[in-house]
């Protein structure tokens, strides 16, 4: 999802040589009751404090629909602790965007998603863990979560909303995505997003838990395959989204369409990122507290570091596909080799390569017999300590 | 083939509206976004779940008379756009 294209003429005076942005995602907060292993929040999130105030995020979403964002994620943590979010909501419908709730479902009620969507909602987001209770109860660190996600989701659609039903896949789910996909038709979800595990932040730190073999991959998505073909036998317009991991390619991603081209993040505290996962590189990014998102997007160093490719070292400089996956993604390049403009190490022509060949091979021997480290507090402290 | 008295509706679970940043029309669903060119977007704008088929070509061939085939024309997107699920015929 998030993959239309969005070249429409900037309304600025300075035509920049980059598009909108076209998303903005506003991670309102890192608070959660669960905690996912393979959680996208950055490690160190417990010392992140001093969250945006209500009128401050207004101020951001004003400004992002001057840029031209269309679409607005509420996500986080999760979007649901912030006690604002409905006046987010509504300020979000009466701005025009099209507002997306990303949420675990756990702390939402009938009242809720009746209130949200009088607010303007357009569409809600649940996150399963799992298609059963017991492996869901294990990855999230809550027993109840299951029930109350099922409640949510069939509250969802009577509602009347679109609903997204978002699984992350990876070693210990994969193998009954037959039964997740029944769950989906069975909740009559528009969209399923089957999306293998990206492995940055928590799931990089669990990653030899998480990371499936090449069987299981293709095994999984054989069955979507089938299942694509039987529901729209059956003239069922759901869509099964299913994400390759990029563990598996030789080639790298088109990271976020290009470093800045039509993506926006805003996290807690205000400061803004071209990607979720870019927090942890060591570049200097804007705070929305101290500029507009106008210089943000347009003028700041972080937004503008990996633009163009200039920056490009070989092999990607003399690379005739670097229009196509600009050069792959700069937090894995940075996570794996420790220089984020270095080839994403997923490419076969990128000299650090054998460590995706050797994560692979270590998924072929099985899964080793260490704990997960869950996305917490307690954990996360030992991250921001250092 | 579309019956002409048929009247349309936009799927509820698509958004219909004007972009100004882009200059045209945008049909917006969960994370995306499909900007329509002109004359899809001057369609869509009349399929309200209460104006015929045949209304929605007079009203058009009134407004572009120098169009020529229009009717052919709003047939076919009609039939796209229902193809594509935007569409409730």
């Amino acid at each position: 999802m998030a993959g239309s294209s969005c070249n429409g003429a900037p309304s600025l005076e300075a035509v920049p040589s980059h598009g909108q942005p076209f998303w903005l995602l506003a991670e309102l907060t890192y608070k959660c009751p669960l905690q996912c292993p393979y959680c996208s929040n950055p490690l160190d999130f417990a010392g992140h404090d001093g969250e945006l105030s209500t009128a401050e995020w207004i101020e951001v979403f004003r400004q992002g629909r001057e840029l031209g964002a269309v679409q607005l994620g509420f996500s986080g943590g999760e979007p649901l602790v912030r006690q604002d979010l409905i006046e987010l909501i509504r300020e979000a419908r009466q701005l025009g965007y099209y507002s997306n709730l990303i949420t675990s479902g756990v702390g939402l009620n009938e009242r809720k998603v009746a209130e949200f969507r009088e607010a303007g909602l357009d569409h809600i987001q649940v996150s399963f863990q799992a298609a059963d209770d017991e492996v869901n109860a294990m990855l999230s660190g809550s027993k109840k979560a299951f029930e109350q996600k099922l409640r949510i989701a069939r509250e969802v659609k009577a509602q009347g909303y679109p609903m997204v039903l978002n699984f992350v896949t990876h070693r210990h789910n994969i193998d009954r995505i037959d039964r997740i996909i029944e769950l989906c038709v069975e909740l009559q979800a528009d969209y399923v997003e089957l999306a293998t595990c990206q492995y940055y932040g928590w799931a990089y730190e669990n990653r030899q838990q998480l990371l499936p073999t090449r069987a299981q991959l293709e095994r999984a998505e054989r069955i979507t395959n089938e299942y694509r073909d039987k529901l729209a036998a059956e003239g069922n317009p759901i869509q099964l989204i299913f994400v390759t991991p990029d563990y598996y390619e030789e080639r790298p991603k088109g990271c976020m369409n290009g470093w800045g081209q039509v993506f926006l993040t805003v996290t807690p505290d205000g400061t803004a990122l071209p990607c979720h996962s870019a927090r942890m590189l060591p570049i200097e990014f804007p705070n929305v507290r101290e500029q507009s998102l106008e210089q943000i997007w347009h003028r700041s160093t972080g937004f503008n570091h990996f633009r163009g490719d200039d920056w490009m070292q070989e092999p990607c400089r003399s690379c005739d596909e670097k229009e196509k996956d600009f050069g792959g993604c700069r937090c894995q390049a940075f996570m794996m080799t420790g220089d984020a403009a270095a080839t994403d190490p997923v490419c076969s022509k990128s000299p650090h390569h054998d460590q995706i060949v050797s994560a692979r091979r270590q998924a072929e021997l099985g899964s080793i017999e260490s704990e997960f480290i869950y996305r917490n507090e307690r954990n996360s402290r030992v991250f921001y300590k250092g | 083939m579309i019956d002409q008295a048929s009247v349309p509706s936009l799927n509820p679970m698509f958004r219909l509206q004007w972009e100004p940043a882009q200059q045209a029309h945008v049909l917006l669903y969960p994370e995306g976004m499909v900007r329509l060119n002109g004359p899809a977007g001057e369609i869509l704008a009349r399929v309200d779940g209460q104006r015929p088929v045949e209304r929605i070509i007079a009203e058009l061939a009134l407004k572009f008379p120098e169009a020529e085939g229009i009717d052919g024309d709003i047939l076919e997107f009609l039939a796209e756009a229902a193809q594509q699920n935007w569409v409730q015929l």
